[in-house]
């Protein structure tokens, strides 16, 4: 059984008189410990796609199995218990965390809500969390306004990590990040793979990151998939239209 | 080959209740006539400031120290006329509430002291120019009603309606997704070379850089690293910090 079964995933906004489809009959699966890269064009619905898995949007259509439960079909109370297996990390770290809550609070709340540690518990969890990120634990008292972006990046990826997911969705994860800091933290994602085996859905526009990370890439085009395959595959010899310009479009070092 | 602008021991620092922040420091460059010319770095290396400081954009607060001479002008040149800048957000360099056209129309009316009506139909050639379709229904829309891509076309078409010499493009693609940038840099190599302008490519991205510039200099924590010929800096570079950004680039082939 696939760790996630996506299938027939459909969303449409109203624009003026027309309708648009964000994503438009969406189906693919990921299993454990596999990184499933979705890659396309700005405006091709890679970031609803996120939204739609991770249940903070609503579908119009669609089935979404999490170890073979149906998401669309809990109740509140069991969705949020479901959440904790489930996680997201977006682009801006300093959007999607508190930026004036310290370093330590943002990771312990998801202990709070989704285990039933004791306080010393939850402190001392914490301060693993921070070296599985390779972060200084007596970083834990500073807000996360005063850390650099790639520790708030490290910080996100903690707190993803908290709740033990099996799915942690990155939706432009590394996509601002300096190159360097970047290097080090898609060798932290894929360390943190190999020990947890936690499967990636990993979201990027950069072809050059689906060849570093990704076991599969599916392109989307218009809301639609219109390709899928190995990434190693894909990216040397993409079939589709939109494939073939990203990897054309891709900034390559001359070479000698 | 002509010297446009002489970088000699230049610095920028800021200062805040006695605590001062150096952006840069140090600087030896020249900027040649007629040349692409990247600068290369990662945040906190001084890149913007640089750019800021040739455009004559520094904030009033900012402490300068060594030089910027000129010798490829006559005068100190003006941002607009001599010197089109194109920033990596177009929604914040463009007015909102103004059409398009009329903002691009402004900087020609200003800039090359063109009336309403020449002003407006040289508008209208720079909308096609950098190859938007229906340039006419372009100058009339807003920004908010174009897409990213199309937003930065227009910046590029204000950045160049005063006919300046020098065009300086600070991260201009680094919003934009793999295949628009790919567009906008070729867009902009083809204006820089039709009109003969010089082109100052200020970039994080070291293989995006080298697609398009004939010299590549590498910025620091506010010091220049390394320059030298695309080809040097890319094959041969010296500096271990030169190499580590080129590690870091994620190669789409084997």
């Amino acid at each position: 059984m696939p760790l996630l079964a996506v299938s027939g995933l459909t969303k449409r906004y109203r624009r003026g008189d027309t309708l648009v489809s964000a994503a438009d009959d969406v189906s693919f699966t990921i299993e454990p410990a596999e990184t499933l890269a979705l890659v396309g064009p700005s405006g091709s619905g890679k970031s609803t796609i996120a939204r739609l898995v991770t249940r903070l949007i609503e579908p119009d259509a669609g089935t979404i199995l999490l170890e073979g439960t149906n998401l669309r079909a809990l109740k509140p109370s069991a969705l949020r218990a479901m959440r904790g297996r489930l996680q997201i990390v977006f682009q801006d770290p300093l959007a999607a965390l508190n930026p004036r809550a310290t370093v330590g609070r943002v990771i312990e709340d998801p202990l709070k809500i989704h285990t039933r540690f004791s306080r010393g518990e939850r402190r001392s969890r914490v301060a693993s969390l921070l070296e599985r990120v390779r972060l200084d634990p007596a970083l834990a008292s500073r807000p996360i306004h005063e850390i650099s972006g790639g520790q708030r990046q490290r910080v996100a990826i903690a707190r993803a990590l908290a709740s033990s997911p099996t799915l942690i969705v990155l939706d432009e994860a590394v996509s601002a990040l300096d190159v360097s800091v970047r290097a080090e933290i898609l060798q932290l994602l894929k360390r943190i793979q190999r020990e947890t085996r936690v499967a990636y859905f990993f979201i990027t526009h950069d072809l050059g990151v689906v060849r570093a990370m990704a076991d599969r890439v599916a392109v989307l085009d218009g809301g639609r998939i219109v390709e899928t395959g190995l990434a190693s595959e894909v990216v040397s010899n993409p079939q589709s239209e939109i494939g073939k310009a990203l990897v054309a479009a891709a900034p390559r070092l001359p070479r000698s | 080959m002509t010297v446009l602008a002489r970088l000699q021991g230049f610095g920028v620092s800021y200062s805040r209740k006695r605590h001062a922040t150096t952006a840069l420091a140090n600087i030896d460059l020249d900027l040649f006539a007629g040349e692409k010319l990247a600068i290369i770095g990662e945040s906190g290396s001084g890149k913007s400031t640089l750019a800021m400081a040739l455009a004559g954009l520094l904030a009033p607060e900012a402490q300068q120290q060594g030089t910027i001479e000129w010798p490829g002008y006559s005068d100190q040149p003006q941002p607009g006329r001599d010197i089109g800048f194109v920033f990596q957000d177009p929604g914040g360099s463009l007015n909102p509430v103004m059409t398009v056209g009329s903002t691009i129309a402004e900087v020609a009316r200003v800039n090359l002291g063109l009336d309403r009506a020449s002003a407006s139909q040289s508008a209208h050639d720079l909308i096609a120019r950098v190859r938007l379709p229906d340039p006419e229904r372009i100058a009339h829309s807003y920004p908010h009603q174009l897409s990213g891509g199309q937003r930065q076309r227009v910046a590029i078409a204000a950045a160049i309606a005063g006919r300046p010499s020098l065009l300086i493009a600070d991260e201009a693609t680094s919003a934009l997704d793999t295949i628009v940038q790919a567009e906008i840099v070729a867009l902009i190599r083809s204006l820089v070379e039709a009109d003969g302008m010089t082109l100052v490519f200020i970039s994080h991205d070291i293989a995006l850089a080298a697609s398009l510039a004939d010299r590549i200099a590498v910025f620091r924590s506010g010091r220049l690293v390394e320059c030298g010929d695309t080809r040097t800096i890319i094959q041969q570079q010296e500096d271990a910090y030169t190499r580590q950004l080129l590690d870091a680039h994620l190669a789409v082939e084997a």
